[in-house]
């Protein structure tokens, strides 16, 4: 039983409580990094990194935290790992760098972080967190991709470019042509209203699918989603 | 002098409007624009912090973390807690900001009292700190193009609460309702936004 429980802890994530699309926490990063699928992978490695260390020991520190300055302090933890994961980024892949530029230490204030700080690892114990942190931040790495590939199809007929930034043994140039030269591709796609336009598409089709087997339950997501945007 | 001031502050307002364009700062724009008087104060709360926090982390920038010499290289790096020390001093600015004004200034702290604390976590504050220090901006430059930041926020979040009134009533399919709705509306905004490309730079001549 306890091993299902830790399963299902990790898998939140991914649909049920996905940080995106149900949640509607890290609005910004989603929007602003998911032009491009790589960008999102990218962006989704960065913030599972700092995720999931803030988590473990956010969730070690709980009891000795006191109550009263306890966001400044996981501020603080976060804004450490987020320093962190900016030094190596702009070490090894500074191509990723330049893509994400001003969104890789906005990492600190993205809310997706300091949620389950406050919601998760306040509450419960090291293993538990790092779990949560871990599904948390897959969701939001697999919502990006999908947002990114839409977008970048969509928006300049490839998928995948800029990969080869993220992952030195890829050739240079690497990218995977999907619709034909000849088709003129949708550039506003990849601009702020595709953005938007794309996440509200996307959000809908979540809202569909977490509701559709219980039809009666139909009105229930989309109240938690209204409460979780603050 | 002016003219480029000018430029700085227009372009923040309409070209590169940080909600619309840059995206920073969703989570509030989309939370707080059911209302008009709510999306007022959160603007002005947002503007004030944002000039305030500018104001202390451009000098911390240039003369603490990266002093220059005056040949242009640097006395001493350390650049690379801009992260850390930019978001304290924010997560600061805002406790004192709300203590100030609960004391001296009962009437704004009243107007803005519930959207200060939110602020800390306001991508906008932290972005606009980080980015003009990215534009190599001097000081007056950022404290103006903090203020512009700050009124194209204000711009997007009244345009939007007037738009939002009227999706609301609108009838949409039960997967659209709510926010899926909200965000299709604010690519329609966003896209009346972008034909505001190049209108600053063709007013002033530049």
């Amino acid at each position: 039983m306890s091993k299902n429980s830790k399963w299902k802890i990790f898998t939140n994530g991914f649909l049920a409580e996905n940080p995106v699309l149900v949640l509607v926490l890290g609005t910004c990063p989603t929007l602003a990094t998911s032009t491009m699928a790589s960008n999102g992978i990218g962006m989704g490695l960065a913030a599972t990194f700092v995720l999931v260390c803030s988590n473990i020991v956010i969730s070690a520190l709980r009891k000795v935290i006191p109550n009263q300055v306890r966001i400044p302090c996981y501020i603080t933890v976060i804004a450490g790992f987020v320093s962190v994961v900016q030094m190596l980024v702009k070490a090894f892949v500074p191509a990723l760098d330049s893509a994400l530029g001003v969104y890789l230490p906005l990492i600190v204030v993205n809310c997706i972080i300091l949620g389950r700080a406050e919601m998760f690892a306040s509450k419960n114990g090291v293993l538990d967190s790092a779990l949560d942190g871990l599904g948390m931040g897959i969701g939001f790495m697999i919502t990006l991709t999908i947002m990114g590939t839409i977008r970048e199809v969509l928006g300049s007929g490839t998928w995948m470019s800029g990969l080869d930034g993220l992952f030195p043994f890829l050739p240079e140039g690497f990218a995977i042509q999907v619709l034909p030269e000849s088709v003129d591709p949708f550039t506003i796609m990849t601009s702020a209203p595709g953005g938007f336009f794309i996440f509200g598409v996307m959000m809908a089709a979540a809202t569909w699918l977490t509701t559709r087997p219980k039809k009666e339950k139909a009105s229930a997501p989309a109240e938690a989603a209204e409460g979780g945007n603050a | 002098m002016a003219v480029e001031l000018a430029v700085i502050f227009f372009s923040m307002i309409l070209v590169d409007n940080y909600v619309l364009v840059q995206f920073l700062g969703i989570c509030p724009f989309l939370g707080v624009s059911k209302r008009l008087d709510s999306a007022v104060g959160m603007s002005l709360a947002v503007t004030f912090v944002m000039v305030m926090a500018t104001a202390a982390t451009w000098p911390i920038q240039t003369f603490l973390l990266t002093p220059a010499n005056p040949d242009g290289s640097l006395k001493w790096d350390m650049g690379y807690l801009q992260t850390i020390v930019f978001i304290l001093i924010i997560a600061i600015l805002v406790q004192l900001l709300e203590s100030i004004l609960k004391k001296y200034i009962p009437a704004l702290y009243k107007a803005l009292g519930v959207y200060l604390p939110l602020i800390t976590t306001n991508c906008t504050i932290l972005g606009v700190t980080v980015l003009n220090i990215d534009n190599g901006y001097d000081f007056l430059e950022s404290i103006i193009c903090a203020a512009g930041a700050g009124i194209g926020y204000l711009v997007a979040m009244v345009l939007f609460s007037g738009v939002r009134r009227r999706v609301e009533q609108a009838v949409t399919p039960k997967c659209f309702k709510d926010l899926p709705i909200t965000l299709v509306a604010a690519a329609m905004v966003s896209l009346s936004f972008m034909g505001f490309g190049g209108i600053v730079e063709s007013i002033f001549g530049v």
